[in-house]
């Protein structure tokens, strides 16, 4: 039988790349104007031309993105812990998490705004504020996911709460914390995104966001395009690192790979 | 006890729950001493208290009323060294065996000092040869997963008795498993005991185990859990599995399984004690 893995990629790629073929052949069909819906191949060409202009913006809104999640992810990490250690710190402050939570984050930009100015600042931040929930809750499920028994275990054997923390509660709760990183880092995408559209001068968003003024639809749509490859990108980067660094959650799988 | 004490409960009592329409009383007025080095086993209807007085002598629960004495101070007075399994091995799945069975090193003092400059001589050459002392010989590089679970029952009695403790709770550490398994453990538990000698609290459901690894076998009521017998086995060491085919032994078991049957009453279905005891 043929590698069914391998069976399975190619026909997501044919797909893709099929769906583009129906899109460019159903605009020529009906003569679809560009200012509506341009066609795949106007938007490659409009990509390839304007290459040197859009580049700056696809690292500014990459930068962006990688230094609000990472600071959410440090800042993620830290609440994690203190709320999956101590009982009275998850009681605090798991409300006043899943309140904040429920903000819809666009709100943030403007005060972001008010205080930094607009421009990288506001975009980081943002980014930064969508990245931390995920990790957060993910971190402290895993550490209050250990069991009773493995816990009895080490009390019996005198472990501090440190102890306990660092052989058992950290290692356990590593698959949930990688797992968060893979969500974690497609919001601080879009984080990132709405606020240069927001108030911004520089970024993929403020590009798209100028263009659209401007009706160069080809343009928008490139732009739509860099973004969709980039959150694809990032989300399979998380998810590889995911798998490589906890194979033992996973051990099923690894297992019938022969590993 | 021709010893001194190592473990004394002294009319103690377990409530668990505050409320007091919800609370439950799982253990009361109960007294109970063991001698250092001295092995008993718990035996007793589901429920009526067994892991509780393993939990209190492991100090992983308080008594409510009652002095708990290890060592012959109150307990957490004295670092006393325990070892502990559980019917549920509980390896940790990101450690390989020989790790897992390391754990207890890396916690508990003296050996806690150490472990980073010995882990990878003189307490692996340690660990290896509990885990070929138990039939895991070259399996300590093996991941919990890759083994099954009468092994990782082995691997979870290395991890209790790595780093040489003056007492050791088990509870139902041989339920799980299939018979002959069972039995192999039990004599290689004898062996272990006879060798190390550490004071040894064992609960289990089967009479036949109680009586072929205790000196001891307490039996307990529920509701309020008591100790309503507690009897000598006076079988020599080592001991071995005709022992169990022997007339005073079976006499020994059927009282113990009279005793069971009669203080849990005809309304709850049967329990694997009964069941296994009749059989
Ligand atoms: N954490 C707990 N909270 C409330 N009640 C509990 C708790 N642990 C045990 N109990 C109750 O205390 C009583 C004794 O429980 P224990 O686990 O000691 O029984 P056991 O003799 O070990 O039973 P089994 O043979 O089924 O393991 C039971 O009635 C049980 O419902
Ligand atoms: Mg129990």
């Amino acid at each position: 039988m043929m590698n069914s893995e391998f069976g399975r990629k190619l026909a997501s790629a044919a797909f893709i790349i099929g769906l583009f073929v129906v899109w460019e052949a159903l605009c020529l069909l009906f003569h679809v104007s560009d200012v509506i819906l341009p066609r795949p191949s106007q938007i490659f060409v409009t990509l390839w031309d304007k290459f040197p202009a859009l580049w700056p913006h696809t690292l500014q809104t990459l930068y962006t993105t990688m230094v609000g999640f990472v600071g959410g992810v440090v800042i993620g990490i830290m609440i994690g812990i203190i709320i999956g250690w101590s009982k009275l710190a998850y009681d605090v402050a798991y409300p006043l998490l899943v309140g904040f939570s429920s903000i819809p984050k666009v709100a943030v930009v403007p005060i972001f705004v008010l205080y930094f100015g607009s421009g990288t600042v506001p975009a980081v931040l943002t980014a930064l504020i969508m990245s931390i929930f995920p990790v957060v809750v993910n971190v402290a499920t895993g550490l209050a996911t250990t069991e009773p028994e493995l816990e009895d275990v080490m009390k019996a054997l005198k472990a501090t709460k440190f102890d306990i923390l660092w052989n058992v509660g950290l290692p356990r709760a590593m698959p949930y914390f990688f797992a968060s990183l893979k969500v974690a880092i497609t919001l601080a995408f879009v984080g990132s995104v709405i606020s240069e559209t927001v108030a911004s001068n520089r970024g993929i968003g403020n590009m798209m966001m100028i263009a659209s003024a401007s009706f160069d639809v080809p343009l928008v749509y490139a732009g739509l395009f860099i973004l969709a490859v980039l959150g694809v990108a990032l989300y399979a980067i998380f998810s590889l690192v995911e798998g490589r660094v906890t194979g033992w959650a996973h051990r099923k799988t690894e297992f019938a790979m022969g590993a | 006890m021709s010893e001194e004490d190592f473990v004394t409960l002294e009319n103690v009592a377990v409530t668990y729950g505050r409320k007091a329409e919800t609370s439950v009383t799982a253990l009361d007025e109960t007294n109970l001493r063991i001698g250092r080095g001295d092995f008993i086993a718990l035996v007793g209807p589901s429920g009526c208290g067994k892991s509780t007085i393993l939990k209190l002598v492991g100090g992983l629960i308080p008594a409510s009323r009652g002095y708990v004495y290890v060592a012959g101070r109150e307990l957490g007075a004295e670092p006393v060294r325990i070892g502990i399994a559980f019917q549920n091995p509980t390896m940790l799945p990101w450690l390989k065996i020989r790790d897992n069975v390391m754990l207890p090193l890396k916690i508990v003092p003296p050996f806690r000092a150490e472990y980073r400059a010995k882990k990878d001589s003189e307490f692996k050459d340690r660990a290896d040869a509990l885990l070929a002392q138990v039939g895991l010989r070259g399996f300590g590089d093996k991941y919990p997963w890759q083994l099954s679970g009468g092994m990782l029952q082995r691997a979870s009695l290395c991890r209790a008795l790595v780093h040489d403790p003056q007492l050791l709770l088990l509870d139902e550490p041989f339920g799980a498993l299939d018979q002959f398994t069972r039995e192999e453990l039990w004599a290689i538990m004898q062996e272990l005991w006879i060798a190390r000698k550490p004071t040894v609290i064992l609960v289990t459901h089967d009479l036949r185990e109680a009586g072929y690894l205790a000196n001891r076998i307490a039996v307990m009521r529920a509701r309020p859990g008591r100790i309503i017998d507690d009897s000598v086995v006076p079988f020599p060491r080592p001991r071995s599995m005709d022992m169990i085919y022997d007339p005073s032994f079976v006499t020994l078991t059927q009282r113990l399984r009279e005793l069971i049957v009669e203080v849990r009453g005809d309304n709850v279905p049967q329990t694997r004690a009964t069941v296994e005891a009749a059989a």
